[in-house]
């Protein structure tokens, strides 16, 4: 059975990312869920469209389709439908999932596709410097919000369970156990399965909205968290919607035996 | 022996789609291609295969690649403004090198235009709609049977060469109905597949001919795909002389090949002074109207759009002819044929609607002759 660190591209380091950006916190916990679940390097395909996150393809060892940005959900939808029996991914970040790919976020939900979407959620556009995206807090400084952010954000858990998918979660980089085990739980269930990482990103949103460091901006997850069930507050973590109705395959097969000689009565074949 | 069928130029497209191995659709709904939707929505549940309405045509098109990656034969049905939204992932399809075919019904624009009726007009867009240089395969059916015919090669095509293939039909071929020979079987061009131990499989690194194997997802082999520019491994790569080199072989891979995928159909006369060059539907109403005008002038039918047919073009219009080329735009083929050849050409053009008669080609013919 391969290790965590078989799942990583580590031919391809140094990765480009920044010191103190959340993404390798994630792609840890991605490489040891995939060993721990066992997962063959050609079973799994992580799908990524354009970002920061999006060049974790770049850093994994399985297959991987790495396309335009925001497309990495209808990509995977594709690539689920081709072949149902691969285990498939979508890493996206806050642009990519739910900006201009929002559209795409939304749909994938309610269509109920198999396959496990992880936004990495950074609140701003960190590859392009900085600038607000769909989940910039109102209010809060970017490149492109010298004054503030004067449109308000996205709540993507909300959004995506509203859209009926049947698992939603959230996580923060400083909650890397609960962060695992959502990933892990979010891989084994059957249907559109989402999980939100808030994550860092020191250089630009932290910077401007003086959360000055890496540390910083740990504590700044760590203190403004809260657990499901033990407050509220905007950033609630953990397993926010887990409920079991038939995947789009699954009702797409089952149409297919009921209506088999309807269809040949309508067309006359 | 296979069977006749009276059928619309759409339904045609769908079913040679399926002849040609297709076993997943991702589209989005628009007129004039809508019947090629709703038939492959009915016929997938037949052959086991997957409809999926995806929710707009830039989905549609990440759908089709991605489903051909993991070895699903893939195609999408659009028209003119739905063929705009594909531009980026059909991109995406050029440099990932991914087979699939995109059907697009051409209709009139600019923008939603007349929005039911037919036009030609988007030869270029099928050609440069596209940033970056690039090269693409773009067919053009004349008749139901070609809808058919076509649509298979379009297939055929798009595997044996790892790109997208484009059938640019139009409205009235689309709509029309004709007896088509539906044959038992046809020729179909399996993926080439690697042959070396997975550990040694390279997804970008070309055999002799310029294109590499392809394997599928979930197969023995591990491979990245991406539009980002990538070395053979699939893995990004910045280095310029790779990029150079990339880009190239994109190109050369369709024009070094150009012997097996460019297909014209000529009829010169002898003594012919003036060559109708045409394709689509107008080339029926050219047909006609080298009838009418009498063994002075003779046809050029271009059934390869893209990659232009430069020689086939220079080599009927050798010797002095004038080129007439009629074509339901303002003159996107005609300024093709400038470029290829050193012939005057004389357009004709329409960009209302309504298809070109034989009777308005032959006036122009006439001032020529």
């Amino acid at each position: 059975m391969a290790t965590a660190r078989e799942y990583l591209a580590d031919w391809m380091m140094p990765h480009m990312w920044c010191s103190g950006c959340g993404n390798g916190i994630v792609l840890g916990a991605l490489c040891r869920v995939l060993a721990e679940l066992g997962l063959g390097r050609n079973e799994v395909v992580i799908t990524t469209g354009i970002g920061c996150w999006g060049k974790a393809d770049d850093y994994m060892s399985t297959s991987a389709f790495h396309g335009t940005h925001g497309r990495a959900l209808p990509a995977a939808t594709g690539i689920k439908c081709g072949n149902p029996n691969l285990t498939v991914l979508a890493l996206m970040g806050d642009g990519d999932g739910a900006t201009i790919g929002g559209n795409h976020l939304i749909h994938s939900a309610r269509r109920n596709i198999d396959l496990t979407a992880i936004v990495v959620n950074n609140y701003n556009y960190g590859m392009t410097g900085g600038q607000y995206s769909g989940t910039t807090p109102a209010g809060k400084r970017t490149t492109t919000s010298p004054a503030g952010n004067p449109e308000r954000e996205f709540d993507l858990c909300r959004v995506v369970a509203a859209a009926g998918a049947p698992y939603v979660a959230r996580a923060t980089v400083y909650h890397v156990t609960l962060m695992e085990r959502l990933i892990k739980e979010a891989i084994q269930k059957k249907g559109f399965a989402f999980v939100e990482v808030a994550s860092g990103c020191p250089t630009h949103y932290g910077r401007l909205n003086k959360i000055v460091g890496p540390v910083k901006m740990m504590e700044w997850f760590r203190d403004s968290a809260v657990r499901l069930g033990q407050g509220e507050g905007p950033l609630v973590i953990g397993k926010l919607v887990d409920e079991d109705v038939p995947d789009f395959l699954e009702r797409y097969e089952a149409l297919r035996a009921n209506t088999a000689v309807d269809t040949e009565r309508d067309t006359g074949r | 022996m296979g069977k006749i069928r009276f059928i619309q130029g759409n339904e045609a497209i769908a079913e040679g789609a399926l002849a040609a191995g297709a076993r997943f659709y991702a589209g989005y709904p628009i007129t004039p291609s809508s019947e090629i939707a709703e038939i492959a929505a009915r016929r997938m549940l037949e052959v086991g295969g997957i409809y999926l309405q995806m929710e707009d045509e830039i989905a549609s098109m990440a759908a089709i690649i991605g489903a051909s990656c993991a070895g699903s034969k893939s195609f999408t049905a659009t028209s003119g403004p739905g063929f705009s939204l594909m531009q980026e992932n059909l991109g995406l399809a050029v440099m990932a090198e991914v087979p699939c075919v995109v059907v697009d019904v051409q209709r009139s624009g600019p923008s939603t235009g007349l929005a039911t009726k037919p036009a030609q007009a988007d030869v270029m867009q099928a050609k440069w709609g596209r940033h970056g240089d690039q090269e693409i395969i773009a067919l053009s059916p004349t008749s139901v049977q070609e809808c058919f015919d076509l649509t298979v090669k379009a297939f055929n095509l798009s595997e044996r060469f790892r790109v997208p293939v484009i059938l640019l039909a139009d409205e009235i071929v689309g709509h029309m109905r004709e007896n088509v020979e539906i044959p038992d079987e046809v020729e179909v061009w399996p993926r080439r597949l690697p042959t070396v131990p997975p550990e040694e499989y390279r997804p970008f690194r070309p055999d002799a001919d310029g294109v590499p194997p392809l394997a599928f997802y979930g197969s023995e082999y591990v491979f990245h795909i991406t539009g980002s520019m990538h070395d053979e491994t699939g893995y990004a790569s910045n280095d310029p002389k790779n990029a150079q080199r990339k880009v190239q072989r994109l190109h050369d891979k369709i024009h070094k090949n150009r012997a097996h995928l460019t297909f014209v159909r000529t009829r010169i006369p002898p003594e012919a002074k003036v060559v109708l060059v045409a394709y689509g539907v107008t080339a029926r109403s050219a047909r006609a109207a080298m009838e009418m005008a009498g063994p002075g002038v003779g046809l050029l039918e271009l059934v390869t759009l893209w990659p232009f047919p430069d020689e086939e073009v220079r080599e009927a219009l050798a010797g002095g002819k004038v080129a007439v080329v009629p074509e339901m735009n303002l003159g996107q083929v005609g300024r093709e044929v400038s470029r290829a050849t050193s012939a005057e050409v004389v357009g004709v053009n329409k960009a209302n609607g309504e298809p070109i008669t034989p009777y308005e080609i032959l006036d122009t013919l006439k001032g020529v002759m």
